[in-house]
């Protein structure tokens, strides 16, 4: 069976130029990058060059790249470098819509005796900027926002929010795995001073990520050994997955455009048509900002889980915000946050595309979803009557 | 992704004995749609053996509410209301090849399901209604607790049913309704009006006192009744800021709260209300 896959905002398929440029680096040129013979040696330029070539993509200095093992570390190292670098501020400002690799961490200071405020969004999903304004104080050691959401792929302002810190001189750092590689992102135009990047999430290996920090930002590293990345993140250099990516970055920056036209063509098209055939279904975010890719949509009175081992049965992937497959039994705290009701974050699906998405993959899957919902509704004791359950309250 | 055994695809692809069945001796149901999952068991039972003839089920849930609800049916059908008793949970995963522990719940809903029609066999309860009609949305009474309510305690004034169950006390547009029901529980043929007439636009100052009661009088009773709290701090435009208290401010749960209580008053007061926490 054919796979379908409509779940890129979890993960991409590892581009064919990607795979091919990191394999000699496993088999003939395994050379330690810090060793000071030559055959060591040109695997570091290699590094260098792939350095370029992340950098290139988001406009950035070559300098102010660091590899690191994934998006989440960091996440991490951002916001634990500017808090040991402002010991005395314990004011921490995020959304309540992050990752959990901010979310989490975020918890995890909270503990620690740090404050923080988790912004809300409104039912579009947009952030609320009056909040943010009203949160802002002289004990802020940090603001970490992410620029566009995993899972409505709604974007947040990151050039206003910087703006408004700017002149207070606070250390900004945005998540952005979701929209680099999707959208044109220059730092050199946005006032932050960090910036996270994932290498799965564009066509690049899991195990791969990079912290974007501005030149003339106070860093403190996370994990703290050798000299490697100019002292700011110790660990010998993960080199094929390194290359690997900077590979990635450089097919993503050629063919942004077209990618952008293509994608965004398709999931539209996939959205309307699933809302045009599937009764009681809704999108869940903002249409007017929103990544090109991304679709989130509800469908009232049938459990997320349910509509996607259906859709398996076609080797359609695609994710859902229900409780029943999160693993924690809660359901998404994006839906929550924005305010959907219930019964449509029970039923909510996402599909993510990418650029190796076709247009007869789009056609199967508004061919088969109507069938899937109707037949899982006529299962449901609600059938299509709206109904207002009884809360919970514990 | 869940591990899944053949089993559970088996009866979630292909469930068994889906539907509901008419005049059913036996009616049993778990669950509401807010939290996710609902099943409604319903049984023909051989009134002289207490066999059960036949057994229908309706799941709102994933694969293995559904895979679980469909195997229940399956186990019943045959068996004695007696035998039907001792179908355990466990019986119900072991059919199945095992469930995943975190969704071993979904054979304890199937369970708790077959209790409560055996409950209602017997005539020791009556089933909750899944689908039925609410005349009062502010205070979420049904048509069938007003009727009961009416007849037991002999009340012949929406008045009185006001007293006695809250219906009509807030908004007040089902106030002909429940007339009307009233009639027709004491016989007064007469044609029935029901008011359908959408609510007028409210004042600010009747949109606060509106928002006001329902939390006095609604929600704040629910949440202290758990050990919890809520106290209005504001409301600006058609922004309600709340604050919770007691055990509400240390509850996982609450923003599925908050987002219940944004439900109930924007079903009352309009569409455009909106509930934040403080």
């Amino acid at each position: 069976m054919n796979t379908l896959y409509f779940d890129n905002n979890a993960t991409t398929q590892v581009a064919q130029e990607v795979l091919d440029s990191m394999l000699p680096y496993f088999r003939d040129y395994y050379g330690n990058p810090s060793s000071m013979h030559t055959f060591g040696g040109q695997v570091y330029r290699k590094i260098e060059e792939a350095r370029e070539q992340v950098a290139l993509l988001i406009g950035a200095d070559p300098d102010e790249i660091i590899f690191t093992s994934c998006g989440s570390e960091s996440d991490n190292t951002a916001i634990m470098s500017a808090i040991e670098t402002n010991p005395a501020k314990k004011h921490i400002i995020t959304s309540k819509v992050e990752h959990p690799a901010v979310l989490n961490f975020c918890k995890h200071l909270s503990r620690k005796g740090y404050r923080i405020t988790y912004l809300p969004v409104d039912n579009k999903g947009r952030l609320e900027i009056e909040s943010f304004l009203r949160a802002i104080d002289d004990d802020l050691a940090i603001v970490s926002i992410m620029y566009a959401n995993n899972e409505t792929g709604v974007i947040f302002p990151i050039e206003k929010i910087g703006q408004i810190l700017k002149e207070r001189k606070v250390v900004f750092h945005t998540d952005a795995v979701q929209i680099v590689g999707k959208l044109p992102v220059n730092v050199k135009d946005l006032p932050i001073d960090m910036l996270t990047l994932s290498g799965h999430k564009i066509h690049a290996p899991k195990g791969i990520g990079a912290l974007y920090v501005r030149k003339g930002t106070r860093f403190y590293p996370y994990i703290i050994g050798g000299h490697q990345e100019k002292g700011r993140r110790a660990g010998t250099e993960n080199v094929a997955f390194i290359i690997g990516l900077g590979k990635a970055c450089e097919i993503a920056a050629k063919c942004m455009q077209k990618e952008v036209d293509f994608v965004k063509q398709l999931r539209d098209k996939l959205e309307n048509g699933l809302l045009n055939n599937c009764p009681d279904a809704s999108i869940n975010g903002d249409r007017e900002s929103r990544l090109p890719n991304t679709s989130n949509i509800s469908f009232e009175f049938v459990e997320g889980e349910a509509i996607l081992l259906r859709l398996d049965e076609y080797g359609i992937c695609a994710s859902s915000g229900s409780a029943c497959t999160s693993g924690s039994l809660e359901p998404s705290h994006v839906l929550r946050a924005m305010g959907v009701r219930n019964t449509a974050i029970h039923g909510s699906v996402r599909f993510s595309l990418s650029r190796y998405n076709e247009e007869k993959e789009v056609d199967k899957v508004i061919e088969v979803m109507p069938e899937i919902i109707k037949d899982l509704r006529l299962i449901s004791p609600f059938g299509r009557e709206r109904l207002i359950g009884k809360a919970c309250t514990s | 992704m869940w591990d899944y055994t053949e089993k559970v695809k088996d009866h979630f692809l292909h469930p068994r004995n889906v539907g509901e069945i008419e005049n059913p001796d036996a009616v049993g149901i778990i669950g509401n749609i807010v939290c996710g999952d609902a099943l409604k068991i319903t049984l023909k039972v051989d009134k002289k053996t207490h066999k059960i003839i036949d057994a229908k089920f309706q799941t709102f849930g994933c694969a293995s509410a559904i895979a679980s609800s469909s195997v229940l049916t399956e186990l019943l059908k045959g068996k004695t209301i007696e035998e039907a008793q001792k179908i355990s949970n466990q019986d119900i995963a072991d059919y199945l090849g095992g469930l995943p522990e975190e969704k071993m719940h979904c054979s304890v809903m199937g369970r708790e399901a077959l209790e409560e029609a055996i409950k209602n066999y017997k005539g020791e309860i009556q089933p909750i209604v899944l689908q039925e009609k609410i005349v009062c949305k502010c205070f979420n009474v049904s048509e069938e607790k007003i009727r009961k309510v009416a007849q037991e305690n002999h009340l012949t004034t929406v008045e009185e049913i006001t007293n006695f169950t809250k219906a009509g006390g807030a908004c007040g547009s089902c106030l002909g309704e429940i007339e009307a029901i009233l009639k027709d529980v004491w016989s007064i043929k007469e044609p029935i009006k029901i008011d359908t007439s959408f609510p007028k636009k409210l004042t600010n100052l009747q949109k606060i006192a509106l928002i006001q009661d329902i939390l006095e009088r609604e929600i704040r009773p629910r949440l202290q009744a758990d050990g919890g709290d809520i106290e209005l701090i504001d409301i600006e435009g058609n922004k309600v800021i709340v604050g919770f208290r007691a055990m509400c401010v240390s509850c996982p749960m609450g923003g599925i709260t908050l987002k219940s209580i944004e439900d109930k008053l924007r079903e009352v007061v309009g569409e455009e209300i909106t509930v934040v926490e403080e």
